[in-house]
């Protein structure tokens, strides 16, 4: 197996209802990807699939060689695959800086990611670290959610739609922060509606509608086939 | 004035005990989500343990080394329990959770008993605490001042513990989110361990500080465990600092209950809490609960009534059972009629469990208020067995009235556990109220009508009410007010925006099953002749929540084979052994690991593949 994320024919089901239907996706290391779809495409139920935080699934996920079928949340993530939830999930009894150390998890290669950097990062941060996470507004939590699953020294996010809910000056500096985080090597792949927003951060795109992947290929052969957009991703 | 000092301080020094098994329960409850039945068997196992160990190693440790030494091998046995037993119920329905710890609680019980015998054992004094000061003119025992200073020291320490370490970070993390805690790498399963292991800890050093107080007895977890869910409620579940106000103010209203309200004041605190619930539902200090999982784990199945060969099946198996003194002589008849009356009690809780989708841990209270009833107006309104019959079955339901229109204002644990302290107000009124209801003695001679008293009328005439009462429950859950019931179990919000309330169904469904339940209990007092507070006791509405689970709480007659089987096998058992609670305890937990949708449940699931 290949270094990176590898997902084949992944399945996944709420009770009987079946959610994903052979979802195939890969991701190289400090690759950034999009995945784009319409609100209940199943982006969200891809990434819970990939952390085994969805009891019923089936087919195959890999990340950095291993075999993650089997594996709890906690060990997949302890491998270097970090997760930022669509809704953030601020631990909202928890400051700032203690929402950092729940995520806290030494480095595996190279400089470790500190309370200190990351309010380089996010400065509003460092302004709040010892506000409780539930005197926040939304931008602050989103920052403070990509922040908190920075403290695991991760080699790849799962970002899941980043950008949602979030005023357009708020929007800018998500871009700068994702652009930054790239810099330092870090593989993504972003959960997105915002088709703009995927634009300015991913390379490749893959699209999925009721479960299943539509379409795959790099920004440029999206771009060069209007019609999955329309099938796909128009109201 | 003097006197109500020294009680109030006498009142303090209890509240110590109770704090730290109530922060345990509290601690555990926050992050798990369990209640944790066994905290009372932990808090037992601690006097005890502590008992041994100051005898057999305080000589050489020295008293408090020793001491402490035993509170950390109860909490490994409690590290023990959750990682054999626990963890694999964490998702299950909290129902089936209390019973797994319930179980629990009852294995530990018997265990007790076979280890350390049935004689009380009085701990110890604790060295340089044997004396006494004066306060106020009264002496006053230093130990029970170590005591109240204690309290406040392990409240700030388990602060700082939560607050200012990362395992404390962590724990409050996953109290709030465990699946986002979990998503960041976090090992829930030995912070779970870790978290119950702690709470274990504290309930066995309540035990093994109240042994230099109080003699250790194999039955002091019950009123222990009761004590603290109350004390829990009431500052709210989760809260440090509400269990610590809490305990104080049941540990004073116990100290001066008894001497303003000496008739009820078992059921004082029980009382506090109702109110408390009713006016601040989480509780003191306590914080709304953000989700609940389904309480029950009903309504995963559709429920059909029965078809053509359905019906015949059932009349076929009535007139089977009818032809039973054909064969069976008196106590066969006697069993078999014990079996009918248990199996309407189940019906009737699992009408409320599995169609309204409420938890009820005191649902023989309104048994118990059937029976009582009944035999109140034999023996002081001189009425013949069917008017007395009514008249059980009219103070249940208002008893369902009155305590249902408190519970259903609570969802989830805490009106649950507003059930169990409602029974336990009946109890302890039946229990304490000698005058009326006799006491510990009961009421004696209520025996049927002529027209049934032979053994075979009477079985005849259990299963016949029987029957036709099951029966109509049954009718009732597919009917419009049956409909409504579980549109409610299965979601609230949905229900709610089809124009059905919440409360009004809900009561009317509780006071229903209640009546029911009442029907039962009249027809036990006749067929025992007597009625004791047991028929009114927490094990009885154990043992009905064990007879539907055992039926499957997801299947709609579940709960009258559940009561046949189990009551069958309690009955077999506590005449086969002295350790019929180890039994009991083991069965609940294998039961609830290995059929986790019940027998009838699980059966019906493998046909229908």
């Amino acid at each position: 197996m290949s270094n990176g994320l590898t997902v084949q024919n992944l399945s996944a089901y709420y009770g009987r209802a079946r959610a994903l239907f052979d979802v195939s996706l890969d991701v190289a290391p400090g690759e950034a990807v999009a995945l784009i779809g319409r609100n209940g495409a199943g982006k969200s139920t891809t990434f819970r699939a990939i952390l085994g935080l969805m009891k019923s699934r089936g087919g195959a996920v890999h990340f950095d060689g291993q075999d993650l079928a089997r594996m709890p949340t906690h060990a997949i993530v302890r491998l270097g695959l970090g997760y930022v939830p669509e809704d953030r999930r601020i631990f909202s009894d928890l400051t700032v800086a203690e929402n950092l150390s729940v995520g806290r998890r030494p480095a595996r290669a190279g400089e470790a990611w500190t309370p200190e950097r990351l309010y380089e990062i996010f400065p509003n941060l460092a302004e709040l670290r010892h506000r409780a996470g539930a005197r926040m507004s939304g931008g602050e939590q989103q920052m403070l959610s990509i922040a908190r699953t920075l403290m695991g020294n991760p080699s790849m996010l799962l970002l899941d739609e980043p950008s949602e809910g979030l005023a357009p000056r708020i929007v800018e500096q998500m871009i700068e922060a994702i652009a930054r985080m790239k810099r330092e090597g870090l593989g993504m792949l972003v959960a997105e509606q915002n088709l703009a927003f995927a634009r300015l951060v991913a390379e490749r795109v893959y699209v999925i509608e009721k479960g299943a992947v539509r379409f795959s290929g790099t920004m440029a052969e999206f771009d060069a086939a209007p019609h999955v957009r329309d099938a796909y991703l128009a109201l | 004035m003097s006197f109500y000092v020294v009680q109030f301080i006498t009142g303090l020094a209890s509240a110590c005990s109770l704090f730290l098994v109530a922060s345990g329960l509290s601690i555990i409850f926050g992050v798990t989500r369990i209640v944790n039945f066994a905290h009372g068997a932990f808090y037992m196992l601690g006097a005890y343990v502590a008992y041994t160990a100051i005898e057999r190693l305080g000589p050489a440790l020295g008293f408090w080394p020793a001491a402490l030494l035993a509170c950390v091998a109860v909490a490994a046995i409690g590290a023990l329990v959750e990682m054999t037993l626990l963890r694999r119920i964490y998702d299950a329905p909290e129902l089936f959770q209390l019973l797994a710890t319930f179980g629990v609680t009852l294995a530990v019980e018997d265990l007790v008993l076979l280890i350390w015998g049935p004689n009380e054992l009085l701990g110890p004094r604790a060295p340089g605490f044997k004396g006494a000061v004066p306060i106020l003119g009264q002496l006053f025992p230093t130990y029970d001042l170590l005591l109240i200073g204690l309290a406040p020291v392990v409240l700030i320490a388990l602060w700082l513990l939560f607050r200012r370490t990362h395992w404390g970070v962590l724990v409050r993390a996953a109290t709030q989110d465990r699946e986002m805690a979990a998503a960041l790498g976090v090992n829930q399963k030995w912070l779970f361990t870790s978290v119950f292991a702690l709470g274990v800890f504290l309930a066995a050093l309540g035990g093994a500080l109240a042994l230099p107080r109080e003699a250790a007895s194999h039955d002091m977890d019950m009123s222990v465990i009761l004590e603290s869910l109350v004390v829990v409620v009431i500052g709210g579940l989760g809260s440090l600092p509400g269990a610590f106000l809490a305990a104080v103010l049941v540990a004073e209203l116990n100290a001066f209950g008894i001497l303003v309200l000496p008739g009820v004041s078992m059921a004082l605190s029980f009382v506090v809490m109702a109110l408390v619930l009713v006016v601040r539902p989480w509780g003191l200090l306590g914080k709304p609960e953000a989700l609940s999982r389904p309480p029950t784990g009903a309504g995963a199945t559709r429920w059909r009534p029965l078809d053509t060969r359905g019906r015949l099946a059932v009349v076929l198996a009535l007139a089977l059972v009818a032809a039973l003194p054909l064969v069976g002589g008196p106590y066969a008849l006697n069993v078999a009629s014990e079996l009918a009356i248990f199996a309407l009690f189940a019906a009737s809780l699992h009408f409320l469990v599995g169609g309204a989708g409420l938890v009820s841990f005191g649902h023989a209270a309104y048994f118990g208020l059937g029976a009582y009833g009944a035999a109140l107006a034999v023996k002081t309104l001189g009425l013949g067995m069917a008017p007395a019959i009514g008249c059980g079955v009219l103070l249940a339901l208002a008893g369902g009235i009155v305590f249902g229109w408190f519970c259903v204002r609570l969802t989830g644990v805490h009106s649950a556990m507003l059930t169990l302290a409602f029974s336990q107000v009946v109890w302890s009124v039946a229990f304490q109220w000698t005058d009326v209801t006799g006491g510990d003695n009961g009421i004696i001679g209520v025996w049927p009508a002529a027209w049934a008293a032979s053994p075979q009328r009477f079985f005849w005439l259990c299963l016949a009410v029987c029957a036709l009462a099951a029966g109509l429950l049954r009718v009732i859950l597919f009917s419009p007010f049956g409909y409504a019931l579980r549109a409610l179990r299965d979601s609230e919000p949905r229900a709610a925006t089809i124009g059905i309330a919440r409360q009004p169904m809900q009561w009317a469904g509780f006071a229903l099953a209640a009546a029911f339940a009442g029907l039962a209990g009249a027809l036990y007092a006749f067929l025992k002749g007597s009625v004791f507070p047991d028929t009114l006791g927490i094990p009885l509405s154990i043992d009905g929540l064990v007879m539907v689970l055992v039926g499957g709480v997801d299947t709609i007659s579940g709960g009258i084979v559940g009561a046949v089987l189990f009551r069958g096998l309690s009955i077999w058992t506590i005449s086969h052994t002295d350790y019929s609670r180890l039994v009991d305890g083991a069965l609940i937990v294998a039961l609830v690991l290995m059929f986790p949708r019940g027998l009838i449940g699980t059966i019906s699931a493998r046909f229908k593949r």
